[in-house]
């Protein structure tokens, strides 16, 4: 929740007296307020958090900070269902590594995990 | 250097670590402050490609993690309310409270809603002027300023049935009660880039300069924080120790101007406990008394909440940087995602989760009786 997350901007209005603006996160589009970066124009990027744009930045480090959130599964929790995401969390087995107890020399041994690996033992 | 190839610029990381192998000659503990950077760092290994004589210790940069127990129950007792609509945060959803978590009282019937933002939760009181609205106001500089936007709209908008429940906190005198501790470490701090971007870097040159500690603004990228970590061991090495902004190309010195102005006008500076490690001095934000209509705190009588810590739980040394998740003895065990014993296991940011996620188990003491693990995975860090 901390991490704000890059985006483009794609359009600029007005709402209640306020600038918001219509934001691309890499294929997710959210509404966003610009009071704090006004000068904000279409096409640029900015780095959103929990709905305000805070800070420009290029457009070669936004794209990279995107994917980086992607892969470490970031932009799922920022922009998925925090519903289902909790349910999961409350209701899954824990597949890794503690049936065995954590002391195994098993999980020693998968250490070595891919990332889909990784997300499944996040699930 | 086994994963080295996972990142964007292989060749570039194998230089600044390159640099920072050559650099080192002494050990340095630095400390990470954004679990942001703790999740990137134990993600690709940073710390394992790093000499040894350079240890990174995760800070309690998880807004979820600090916020303490009382006012997690206070959430809980006010969403449970049947006037309310509670509104949070995704990652508030389960965090433990004495008890129980925001997804237990939906599950009971509560009023329970997600947000993106927090003007989402304000649309949610236009739409429903007979009902309380309140919003879960937590986090760090990031997100105290949307969180003040937020309330000062509900005013200028004359929206009487929104409220916020209030427990933001500050970095820097995180790091002043960190550097305060006898049981301190830690030599150098990569401060957190967002968090920067909206605050600037003004509060930190007094800081470094107290205690004799680089402060080196840093980012979340894997190069990020090599180079992060390079700047703050070139400045440990040289004995110097000054703030160095790593992360220019989102960090303005000067902050965001409009967001500080904003902070200044809705909240003030208060003292906040932090889940875990107890009050610490002017470290937290809470409304002003221009806006004291709009804490829930004050709407709500939530007062007398009788909280209770599970005593197995050791956040308060992880976040403090005194334990590394896999020491704490229900790491594990009695702690798990599925049900976790402090919010350090259960928030995305946290480290405890971290080191479930990425498994990072092969750090634990094997002991002697276990089966003789591979070579490489009963490496201690």
């Amino acid at each position: 929740m901390c991490l704000a997350v890059p985006g483009r901007v794609l359009d600029i209005g007005e709402k209640d007296g306020t600038r918001m603006a219509t934001v691309d996160f890499g294929g997710v589009q959210k509404e966003v307020c610009l009071e704090y970066l006004p000068d904000l124009r279409v096409g640029e990027y900015a780095i959103v958090h929990v709905g305000f744009a805070l800070q420009r930045l290029d457009e070669e480090s936004a794209r990279q900070t995107l994917a980086l959130f992607e892969e470490l599964g970031m932009l799922q929790e920022e922009f998925g269902d925090p519903w289902e995401q909790a349910a999961l969390q409350a209701g899954a087995d824990s597949p890794w590594p503690f049936a065995d107890g954590p002391y195994a020399g098993e999980a020693a041994a998968r250490q070595a995990a891919t990332p889909e690996e990784a997300q499944e033992g996040r699930q | 250097m086994k994963y080295i190839e996972e990142f964007q610029d292989p060749a570039l990381a194998r230089r600044l670590l390159d640099d920072i192998h050559a650099t080192v000659t002494r050990p340095w503990a630095l400390m990470e402050v954004c679990g942001g950077q703790t999740h990137s760092i134990i993600r690709h290994g940073i710390d394992q490609l790093l000499p040894e004589q350079v240890e990174l210790i995760h800070g309690p940069g998880c807004p979820v993690c600090v916020t303490p127990l009382e006012v997690i129950d206070k959430a809980l007792e006010i969403a449970s309310r049947p006037d309310v609509v509670f509104c949070s945060f995704g990652d508030m959803l389960r965090v433990p409270g004495t008890g129980r978590d925001l997804f237990q009282v939906r599950s009971e019937g509560g009023d329970v809603r997600v947000v993106y933002s927090p003007l989402d939760a304000l649309r949610i009181a236009q739409e429903n002027p007979g009902r309380q609205v309140v919003f879960f106001g937590i986090g760090f500089e990031t997100t105290a300023p949307p969180n003040a936007m937020t309330v000062h709209q509900a005013k200028k908008l004359g929206i009487r049935n929104f409220s916020l429940l209030v427990s933001h906190v500050r970095v820097p005198p995180a790091i002043e009660a960190i550097m305060r501790s006898p049981s301190c470490r830690v030599q150098g701090f990569l401060a957190a880039g967002h968090v920067c971007s909206v605050m600037g870097v003004g509060e930190y040159p007094e800081l470094a300069a107290r205690h004799r500690v680089p402060i080196v603004v840093t980012g979340f990228e894997p190069l990020d924080i090599l180079e992060g970590v390079r700047r703050a061991v070139r400045q440990l090495e040289r004995g110097e120790h000054t703030v160095d902004n790593a992360y220019a190309r989102a960090v303005r010195p000067e902050g965001n101007p409009a967001a500080l102005a904003m902070l200044e006008d809705v909240f003030e500076v208060t003292d906040r406990a932090w889940r875990g490690i107890g009050v610490i001095p002017d470290s937290g934000w809470r409304l002003s008394a221009r806006y004291r209509d709009f804490d829930a705190e004050h709407r709500f009588s939530v007062s007398g909440i009788n909280t209770q810590e599970p005593a197995e739980c050791r956040s308060g040394e992880v976040l403090q940087g005194l334990l590394k998740p896999h020491q704490c003895e229900a790491f594990g065990t009695l702690c798990t995602p599925r049900s976790p014993l402090g919010a350090t296991m259960v928030s995305s940011e946290g480290a405890c989760a971290a080191y479930y996620l990425y498994r990072r188990l092969e750090l634990k003491t094997v002991p002697a009786a276990a089966t003789t693990p591979p070579q490489e995975a009963s490496t201690v860090v």
